[in-house]
């Protein structure tokens, strides 16, 4: 089996990587690459993300037919991918970071900043949280419920479809921290950095 | 809940520990993949290197110790000392470092934070703000504490947070290496001006300055050296008191 984390030069996904490669040992292929060639044909596939909404939409597009290869691997192949942070924002409708963008449309919603409440919560939420699961996805497969997971940011995603989250945790209210559609997967914290729990995460997406 | 984060801080010379963990049972005492991996079991929220390697010919030596720890660490990677451009920072976050300190590039041209910022994310933009009290007033110091900028420390946070800076460490050189406690109203001062976390840095002594640091110093996170390193506290201990103290930690 091949798993392929799309390379698509924003930002930095080394611990991603990293964290990948410890999990497959060498059972599984984990692949890094921009090429649309090798991602149409790989069983797998992570989208990483880090910067803002804007940067990682524009980064994505300005690779050749990468945008229409994903949404073909998604929508109508209906493999599994996992959006991590600004790659699960990006499944919505629209982001509102830096200016409206364009958002992949995969899970209707929209990607806003976090309320600070005036300044009493500060911003980037940066740390460790627990995560509130709310429906059995399968990465969360002996995952237990108040899990400690790595955060860091400052936009959140807003499903219209609530039965798409998975978890949430609680800072300034109640964020949506995971979501699960069919095949799509998605955390807004960092399972490459969440120590064991986070690697088990990743060892439940590879194994799917 | 978000918990208060834990972070032991390692000072690496040459790819090599030289305050670390003392512990009987350790192969290579100096070897910072080793003594990182020991801290993230041991619970630590984050690991901090910090490079003091004065040559210019050896400063290559903390890309490969990132690189490797990253491989063996499932933590966040923060890495500082002597960055001082975006190169640099893309360098040691292609290398596996989460998020990269700057310090005197900082003072010297504020533009650094702003490129760095827009170019990878706030996330991983921590500004080290080394303050000394003069007065009423703190000011910045640069070159590792050797240089004073003359800059109110205050004002420098707020305008480290206005480039972009997703988090400040700030270290009290005042209380830096004396054992007696952070520098609480500076902590406090500081972390009420901006609205990104602050992490409290130098002059911890003992578990209860952890916890006067995030009560008083109002710190999102701690970091500290030397309790730590000589085995006078475990990482694991360190959370256990807070949390009797009622601060939450990750445990």
């Amino acid at each position: 089996m091949n798993v392929t984390i799309v390379d698509y030069k924003s930002g930095n996904i080394s611990s991603v990587i990293n964290s990948f490669k410890e999990v497959a040992e060498n059972k599984v292929k984990i692949e890094v690459t921009s090429d649309v060639s090798k991602i149409k044909s790989t069983d797998k596939v992570v989208l990483p993300g880090q910067g803002s909404f804007k940067s990682c939409v524009d980064a994505l597009q300005s690779i050749k037919g990468l945008v229409d290869c994903l949404n073909e691997f998604v929508m109508n192949k209906k493999k599994p991918l996992l959006g991590i942070c600004v790659g699960l924002q990006m499944f919505a409708d629209v982001g509102y970071e830096e200016s409206e963008t364009k958002g992949l449309g995969w899970i209707s919603g929209k990607v806003t900043k976090i309320d600070n409440q005036n300044g009493k919560y500060k911003l980037p939420h940066i740390g460790w949280n627990q995560i509130n699961i709310v429906k059995g996805s399968k990465i969360f497969k002996d995952i237990k419920d108040k899990s400690h997971m790595y955060f860091v940011h400052s936009y959140e995603f807003v499903p219209t479809d609530k039965n798409s989250i998975s978890a949430t945790t609680d800072y300034s209210s109640k964020h949506v921290c995971a979501v699960e559609k069919e095949n799509i997967f998605g955390t807004q914290f960092h399972p490459e950095k969440s120590d064991k729990t986070g690697l088990k995460i990743i060892n439940n997406f590879i194994n799917l | 809940m978000l918990k208060n984060r834990i972070i032991p801080c390692l000072d690496v010379k040459n790819g090599r520990v030289v305050k670390g963990i003392n512990f009987v049972d350790l192969k290579d005492a100096g070897d910072p993949v080793e003594q990182a991996k020991i801290y993230s079991d041991g619970g630590a929220d984050e690991i901090c290197f910090l490079d003091i390697t004065a040559s210019n010919e050896n400063r290559d030596t903390i890309y490969e110790v990132v690189e490797k720890t990253s491989k063996k660490c499932f933590v966040p990677l923060t890495v500082g000392g002597g960055v001082r451009s975006v190169d640099d920072i893309n360098k040691l976050l292609n290398c596996g470092a989460d998020k990269v300190s700057i310090n005197t590039a900082a003072v010297e041209n504020s533009k650094v934070v702003v490129d760095s910022s827009k170019k990878f994310g706030s996330q991983c933009v921590v500004v080290a703000i080394d303050a000394k009290k003069n007065g009423d007033k703190w000011e910045v110091f640069t070159h590792g504490g050797r240089n004073n900028s003359g800059i109110d420390a205050l004002e420098y946070a707020k305008k480290m947070e206005d480039s972009g800076a997703g988090e400040l460490l700030v270290t009290s050189m005042d209380r830096d290496g004396t054992q007696v406690g952070y520098d609480i109203e500076l902590m406090s001062k500081i972390s009420s001006k901006v609205n990104i976390p602050l992490i409290a840095s130098g002059g911890v002594g003992n578990l209860d300055h952890l916890v006067e640091g995030i009560k008083s110093g109002k710190a999102s996170a701690v970091l500290a050296a030397s309790i730590f390193h000589y085995g006078k506290y475990s990482v694991k201990e360190a959370k256990q008191y807070l949390e009797s103290k009622g601060i939450p930690v990750r445990t």
